[in-house]
């Protein structure tokens, strides 16, 4: 998991001034506070506003950021369309988790810092006028880690899409199984890929769409099940973190290792999608696999 | 079938170390009280018997005690013991004809799950087990138990085939965790598991699932999604290993640390019990499953045998459907 570093203060980065060379670039800033950014990826100074209105993706090098989930279902659905359901599941601390936080607390901190209840958002919508039901992970909550409520809005998405005959779209981003929740977690990774085997049975679609970072127990379940499967250049997609698994095999991991290419080259991934146009790539893929 | 033996190596959990110097003395005794083994010969007024029963009573005493407050880091260690009995103890304990299964058709033959026929008590089974290996040349072959995309994928080839020719699937869990390694992502270690989770469910066939010693995360699930899911008394099942869940949440693993992420993860038979996310606990013997292979063994055996039983009765679309139902009511949440 990673924490977003603290956003420096406009005085050790002037406005519109020279590159400050003097100062290390911050490295792993994806959007900060201010009208400035610096592209962690190229460095480059960019425009805040011009970023946004490019989808967040780095006009000069394509880096693509991550992104909030409301920002990812305007840019998905017909504006408008989406119907948010199930918003009211919030998290309970069964266990009583405390490590060098109590869950408890945390969970409070973290719906107050994004406005809601948990890391994944679902709901029924329009793709291009094909009806759908979408749900997106938010990193913003807990590194989007699945505890029971992502595990259950993810296998209520896929029971209505079931149902109703509508492709799922879920569009991840996760550092994996949420630990606080312990085998309650674990078995969330069961419950969705159990769900999938319905939808499946009963002909329904699944597009999974992969994006930054994807790893962990939501890549080693519904992720990795789509009957499609897309993901946004340059994502980490993997099972075990890079580090843990730099640890364990002592040696210098391969170029490109666990990124969006590198998966669709040893064939886990259909397509890399740019995400300017993801939304037609899931229209269209709809009309050749939906019903 | 073999007779399980009892550990004889000279490993010692910390916990147990005031149970060793009692060992020690009525091992003395005994040897006094052998007049094979005896140095000094034996001396007629003194009841050496009644000192070494006496000696046992404490022994027994103090090993229930230790047992009967085992902190959750301490559970993990007995899940750890090197005399511990592993999948294919039991295998060579109680199934019979144990015809093994090699490969998975695609890349290779993964030495840390291990898959093969044969019978326990009355039924013809599919028998999948994790393989941690026993030796030092053996544990490397196996990985230590952490198996790879193939081993996945060997197993679920060898579930296809037990559903397509009506044998039911005992499954013995014991892994700290699916392999981390460069080959296990190139090959595909999250969709082999994933592609286990969703084919598992709907398989069409019982399916009882058994963690013998360490059920950590993903890796433990790959061959644990089941109809009936129990526990070993002192087993461990939990979504990452006390020491993973330390570096990340603590920022670093040391003993106190993994203690106390043991702890706080409920990581144990009772509480997994609890929390619903497994069926059943198979008590061990006193002081664990190493001290007793044998009873262990059989204690096993009987489970399987009455599961399969029981399970054998469902129709087999009522099964698959139970087992939705049962994968999809767990998880704790508010509305």
């Amino acid at each position: 998991m990673t924490d977003a570093k603290t956003t420096p203060s406009p005085a050790t980065r002037p406005i519109n001034g020279p590159a400050n060379w003097q100062t290390p670039p911050e490295k792993k800033q994806a959007v900060p506070e201010g009208l400035w950014m610096r592209c962690p990826s190229c460095e480059a100074m960019l425009y805040k506003k011009a970023v946004e209105q490019n989808l967040h993706v780095c006009p000069e090098c394509e880096h693509h950021y991550r992104i909030h989930a409301e920002d990812r279902i305007d840019q998905l659905v017909d504006p408008g369309s989406f119907e948010p359901l199930w918003e009211d599941l919030g998290p309970t601390d069964t266990l009583g988790f405390v490590d060098r936080v109590p869950y408890k607390d945390r969970i409070v901190k973290e719906q107050k810092k994004t406005g809601h209840k948990d890391a994944l958002h679902a709901g029924r919508a329009f793709i291009k006028a094909r009806g759908v039901v979408l749900a997106v992970m938010d990193t913003r909550f807990m590194m989007a880690s699945m505890g029971s409520v992502v595990g259950e809005k993810i296998t209520r998405a896929i029971e209505l899409g079931t149902k109703e005959d509508r492709p799922v779209i879920v569009v991840s981003a996760s550092g994996g199984a949420r630990m606080q929740e312990s085998s309650l977690s674990l078995a969330q990774m069961a419950k969705t890929s159990a769900a999938l085997a319905r939808l499946d049975d009963a002909g329904g679609l699944f597009i999974s769409v992969l994006t930054d970072p994807t790893t962990g127990g939501v890549t080693a379940s519904f992720a990795m099940l789509g009957d499609l499967i897309l993901a946004e250049p340059k994502a980490l997609i993997g099972f075990a973190g890079p580090r843990v698994i730099a640890n364990t095999v002592r040696q210098e991991l391969p170029d490109g290792f666990q990124r969006a290419e590198f998966l669709q080259e040893k064939g886990f991934v259909d397509r890399v999608v740019h995400r300017k146009d993801l939304r037609n790539e899931i229209a269209r893929l709809i009309d050749y696999a939906g019903k | 079938m073999t007779q399980l033996n009892e550990y004889t190596g000279n490993f010692e959990l910390e916990f147990e170390r005031p149970l060793t110097a009692l060992e020690r003395q009525i091992d003395e005794l005994e040897a006094q009280s052998d007049p094979n083994r005896s140095a000094t010969g034996l001396d007629p007024n003194v009841d050496l018997g009644s000192e070494i029963r006496k000696l046992r009573q404490s022994h027994t005493a103090m090993l229930k005690k230790i047992y009967k407050g085992l902190a959750p880091g301490n559970t993990v260690k007995v899940a750890r013991h090197p005399g511990r009995p592993q999948a294919m103890d039991y295998i060579h304990a109680f199934v019979k004809d144990f015809t093994e299964l090699h490969g998975d058709r695609q890349f290779g033959d993964d030495h840390a799950i291990r898959c093969g026929f044969g019978r326990i008590g009355p039924h013809k089974v599919l028998v999948v087990g994790h393989h941690k290996g026993k030796d030092t040349a053996d544990k490397i072959k196996a990985n230590f138990g952490c198996a790879h995309p193939e081993g996945y994928r060997k197993a679920l080839r060898c579930m296809k085939l037990a559903e397509k020719f009506g044998l039911p699937v005992v499954t013995l869990v014991d892994t700290p965790g699916a392999y981390p390694g460069i080959g296990a992502e190139e090959r595909g270690q999250a969709e082999a598991i994933a592609v286990n989770l969703r084919e598992m469910a709907r398989l069409k066939t019982p399916i009882v699932s058994v963690v013998i010693g360490e059920g950590g995360s993903g890796g433990a699930l790959g061959i644990g999604v089941a109809d009936k899911l129990a526990m070993l008394e002192y087993a461990w099942f939990s979504v990452i290993s006390p020491e993973g869940c330390a570096a990340i949440l603590w920022k670093q693993a040391t003993p106190q640390t993994n203690a106390d992420a043991a702890e706080a993860l409920k990581l144990t038979a009772r509480d997994n019990l609890k929390l619903g996310t497994i069926d059943d606990i198979i008590d061990e013997p006193l002081g664990g499953a190493h001290r007793r292979p044998s009873m262990m063994a059989d204690r096993l055996e009987q489970y399987l045998v009455q599961a399969l039983r029981d399970l054998k009765r469902f129709k087999i679309e009522n099964l698959v459907n139970k087992r939705y139902n049962r994968l999809r009511s767990i998880g704790e949440m508010s509305e």
